[in-house]
């Protein structure tokens, strides 16, 4: 079976099944877009966030919401 | 074009039937006459003329001033100040991030040397929170500091120690007492500061590191200071950063510049919170867009390839 077959039936035939995958498709790019992005960010960024210092500030048994 | 056969392009040579000349040249002739006429009539005048004086009052509005023409100023050049240098601040790049050290210890300058005169409105102290400071350190800070509130049950006010949720206390009750703290010059609030004033964090690395004697000929009246870089050169705020006035956790060593750089960055991050996660967002949107537009020219090219490539023949009728 081509595959352009294939995924037509898999995804295309029926609208119900189309719509389900558009709407997990973009929720799953999402969150990889932004796990992506945020990686290239922190490595060009390294050593400047809040998130690089923050070890030299906590405290044992301090709180945790200044991630 | 790569999809434009030559067939396609000669169809404009093949339509041009001697019939079809004679009427676009008689059509032309009529229209031009046309033309001719509209040229030299009264609203043709009238809307040229129009149309002449709006722009130029238009472009005067705009830009205050026309083009070419000669201007006399009364002022100096020093009235509006020394332009600031453009320093390299780490965080000047499309991708680069404020550098939070440099806030950490920026926040530490404003609040031992600037916050004994100006007020910082716009921070309350859970913004320091997961940006310079973690949680409890932002919360003990808050606790030194006693805050109005109420009233209570009997209706009375009270004292309270300050909590995340206060904003940094002012050093002055109102404008008036600031004033009167100061020879009569207001200390402006510094939340906004860095948007306030062209230059930015430029002007204001210029202003605290820029104070010098006046130059011969200039006179600064008693209670002024002469910084080149302020329009006018006389503000009421003296040198306050001097080699070593604080003393950093880090064991940076604390110069004057070190201070001013560090300082600036903490009040830049003060305007603009949002400054890293705007540009985080901005190379999200820009690699998207791209991509998005790049394959908008692939469907529009897939699309119309068909029309692009298509040939079409003149058939003469045959007598
Ligand atoms: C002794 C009080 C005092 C201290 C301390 C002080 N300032 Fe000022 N500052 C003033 C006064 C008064 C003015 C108003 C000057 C004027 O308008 O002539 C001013 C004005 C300013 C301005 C505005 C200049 C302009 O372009 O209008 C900035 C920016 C500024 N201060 C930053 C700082 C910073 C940053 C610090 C800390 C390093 C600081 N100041 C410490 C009193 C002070």
């Amino acid at each position: 079976m081509a595959f352009s077959t294939t995924i037509y039936n898999a995804v295309f035939r029926r609208n119900s099944v189309y719509v389900s995958t558009i709407f997990v498709g973009a929720f799953g790019f999402a969150v990889g877009y932004d796990k992506a992005v945020t990686a290239v960010w922190d490595r060009w960024n390294a050593g400047k966030q809040w998130k690089d210092i923050r070890h030299k500030y906590v405290t044992e048994g301090g709180s945790e919401d200044d991630e | 074009m790569l999809f434009q056969s030559a067939a396609a392009r000669s169809i404009p040579r093949v339509l041009r039937s001697s019939a079809s000349a004679q009427a676009r040249a008689f059509s032309s002739t009529s229209s031009s006459a046309a033309f001719q006429s509209f040229l030299g009539s009264r609203t043709a005048l009238v809307s040229a003329s129009a149309l002449t004086a709006g722009s130029v009052a238009w472009y005067t509005h705009l830009y205050g001033s026309l083009p070419f023409i000669g201007e006399v100023h009364a002022s100096a050049a020093s009235d509006h100040g020394l332009h600031p240098t453009s320093y390299p601040w780490s965080h000047n790049g499309l991708m680069d991030s404020f550098d939070h050290s440099s806030i950490r210890r920026g926040y530490q300058v404003y609040r031992e040397v600037c916050s004994a005169c100006h007020s910082l409105d716009r921070i309350a102290w859970r913004n320091l929170v997961a940006v310079s400071h973690t949680a409890d350190e932002a919360r003990a800070m808050a606790e030194e500091v006693e805050y109005d509130d109420g009233p209570n049950d009997e209706g009375e006010m009270f004292k309270r120690p300050g909590k995340l949720a206060d904003y940094l206390p002012a050093p002055y009750a109102n404008e008036e007492a600031a004033r009167a703290g100061n020879a009569g010059a207001l200390p402006p609030d510094l939340s906004l500061i860095v948007k306030a004033r062209h230059g930015g964090a430029d002007y204001l690395f210029s202003l605290l590191t820029g104070y010098v004697d006046p130059p011969a000929g200039v006179e600064i009246r008693e209670g002024l200071n002469y910084n080149p870089y302020f329009p006018g050169g006389a503000l009421g705020m003296a040198r306050v950063l001097f080699d070593g006035l604080v003393e950093y956790e880090d064991g940076t060593p604390a110069t004057t510049s070190q201070m001013a750089k560090d300082v600036s960055v903490f009040l830049h991050w003060a305007a603009e919170p949002e400054h890293d996660e705007r540009k985080k967002i901005g190379v999200k949107a820009v690699i998207l867009m791209s991509t998005v537009f790049l394959i908008s020219v692939y469907v529009k090219k897939f699309k119309w390839t068909v029309i692009k490539n298509r040939k079409i023949f003149y058939d003469p009728p045959k007598h």
